[in-house]
């Protein structure tokens, strides 16, 4: 396999915003344990900007330092803003990832947006959230 | 920063006398063993005598052993080459479903061409039961491939048992025995195999010289063809250091194995001892007293393997990972889902493999460092705040 790149390292070694957030007005949980990955992310929205984000994660070190990532880039962004993040911007803040590891990255927009779906029904409002199609576990590459 | 290698199924360091025994063969005793001439004879030898210690060191006469470059290639040697040797006898093989890669693609690689195979299954502890293999060969089965020992889990198959069906079948018997020889005593005319793989890197040889032994009078077709070389049936260059490497490997480890396994096996019981007292929702693989001396196979539940080896990494040990994080598939290791590991824990599997530059002080530093790894991880982990509200819940 591919080196991971010092970045990854770095937020696998010291994760950012690790933790659950009470009262979270927006929660998601996506992966599954048999492919080896399971994200939950907690945001907390005021005025429409995230101005909290939080994970826990079961997986492998891109999972952990996708997560980690992922929620460092969505804290002070508007909803709108937070719809628009990529798998490939979370990949390229790390300083890309594995090519094998790419569906972490894929992992960690869908818990995203997840968390996002979940901010809208909680409101009560219609989500405009679409979940990007491939979550990358469908793939055998034996 | 202390440094633990418990790694030592995916290689094992070349022993100083092993090392001292091939130097002179790469520059000053550089001839092609298949010259004529006296820089040519030397070489051969070397082999030679290579030849005569790996044969003794399981029981074999040294005609019957063949050289080869992995055991990958030895497993590919024996499977392809007796199935096509001997497919007038009958194009149906049987297998395990924990054999290694290197035997199971051959295999897939036999079935395309018009063979039919048999993937046996295990029990929980990854044992394969002979009337298994008895009830599984028909009158068109020429070939038996079970493996001696797994090289993730440690079983070790009852070979002497099955040795004894195939011969009475009349079916070829070829064991893989890569991850036992160098640890356990082998007898290739007890365990009644009619051909079997090993490495020399599996027991601090030389990466680069394995063996495939076969039976005298077993008909085996060539996989390299085009010289003269391994009696016509392995064609090119003999790789001579890595060869005289495997030989002195060979010859000390027949001289060892006792001590090896009760040094190797007191400090892999202790290492699990450790492990099971500080570490919670944790598994034990493979069988509990027939299992290789240094294996240590363990699933611990909510973490995933790979972030434990890499923590552990950055702790100076080195261990390997059975969770599909670390494998390009995606899959959780075939052999645990064979024994019916739940898909989930199996991701969360350390292989630890023990070897003879190993110390209690190591493995207690072990016993030490993994524990908050675990706990730290688990605490990232969202199974395991799950886990914890179904129990209050509860």
């Amino acid at each position: 396999m591919e080196q991971y790149s010092s970045k990854v390292m770095e937020h696998f070694a010291h994760p950012h915003n690790v933790g659950e957030i009470e009262n979270a007005d927006g929660v998601g949980t996506v992966g599954n344990p048999v492919c080896g990955d399971v994200m939950r992310l907690y945001i907390k929205v005021e005025k429409d900007v995230i101005t909290e984000a939080k994970f826990k994660t079961f997986g492998c070190g891109a999972a952990i330092a996708t997560s980690s990532m992922v929620t460092d880039l969505v804290k002070g962004k508007t909803i709108g803003e937070a719809l628009k993040l990529s798998n490939a911007a979370v990949a390229e803040a790390l300083g890309g990832l594995p090519k094998v590891k790419m569906h972490c990255s894929v992992l960690a927009e869908e818990a995203l947006k997840s968390a996002l779906d979940d901010y809208y029904k909680k409101k009560g409002l219609p989500s405009p959230v679409m979940m990007p199609a491939d979550s990358g576990h469908e793939h055998e590459m034996e | 920063m202390r440094k633990v290698y418990l790694d030592h199924a995916a290689t094992t360091p070349v022993h100083p006398k092993v090392l001292e025994a091939m130097l002179p063969y790469f520059s000053g005793k550089f001839g092609n063993p298949s010259n004529l001439h006296d820089v040519g004879r030397e070489a051969k030898n070397a082999i030679e005598e290579a030849r005569v210690k790996t044969a003794a060191l399981i029981g074999a006469k040294s005609e019957e052993i063949y050289f080869t470059s992995s055991g990958a290639e030895s497993n590919n040697f024996a499977l392809k080459g007796l199935a096509q040797a001997n497919s007038q006898k009958g194009k149906h093989i049987i297998v395990s479903q924990i054999e290694h890669f290197s035997v199971l693609h051959p295999a897939k690689t036999l079935e395309k061409s018009g063979f039919t195979v048999t993937y046996l299954e295990t029990d929980k502890t990854g044992m394969v039961d002979p009337a298994d293999v008895q009830k599984a060969i028909t009158g068109d089965t020429s070939l038996v491939s079970i493996m001696h020992a797994n090289n993730e889990i440690g079983t070790i198959q009852p070979i002497e048992e099955i040795g004894k069906i195939t011969k009475e079948k009349g079916v070829l018997f070829h064991t893989d025995a890569v991850a036992s020889v160098g640890w356990v005593p082998m007898d290739v005319r007890t365990l009644g195999v009619d051909a079997m793989s090993f490495s020399g890197h599996q027991f601090y040889g030389p990466k680069g010289a394995a063996a495939l032994f076969v039976r005298k009078g077993v008909r085996i077709k060539p996989q390299i063809e085009g010289g003269i070389q391994e009696e016509g049936r392995r064609a090119g260059t003999e790789n001579v250091p890595a060869i005289v490497g495997l030989g002195k490997a060979a010859e000390l480890a027949a001289a060892e194995i006792p001590h090896r396994m009760k040094y190797v096996s007191s400090l892999r019981d202790r290492l699990q001892k450790g492990l099971v007292e500080k570490i919670d929702h944790i598994v034990i693989n493979g069988h509990p007293t027939k299992r290789l001396p240094n294996n240590l196979n363990v699933s611990m539940w909510y973490v995933e393997g790979e972030s434990m080896l890499l923590f552990l990494n950055m702790e100076g040990v080195s261990v390997s990972s059975g969770s599909a994080c670390t494998s390009r598939s995606l899959k959780a290791s075939h052999v645990l889902v064979c024994i019916g590991t739940d898909a989930a824990v199996a991701n969360g599997t350390l292989l630890m493999t023990l070897g003879m530059g190993n110390t209690a002080e190591d493995i207690d530093y072990v016993i030490e460092k993994l524990p908050p790894i675990v706990q730290r991880l688990r605490e990232m982990s969202p199974l395991y705040e799950d886990m914890i509200k179904k129990e209050k819940v509860g």
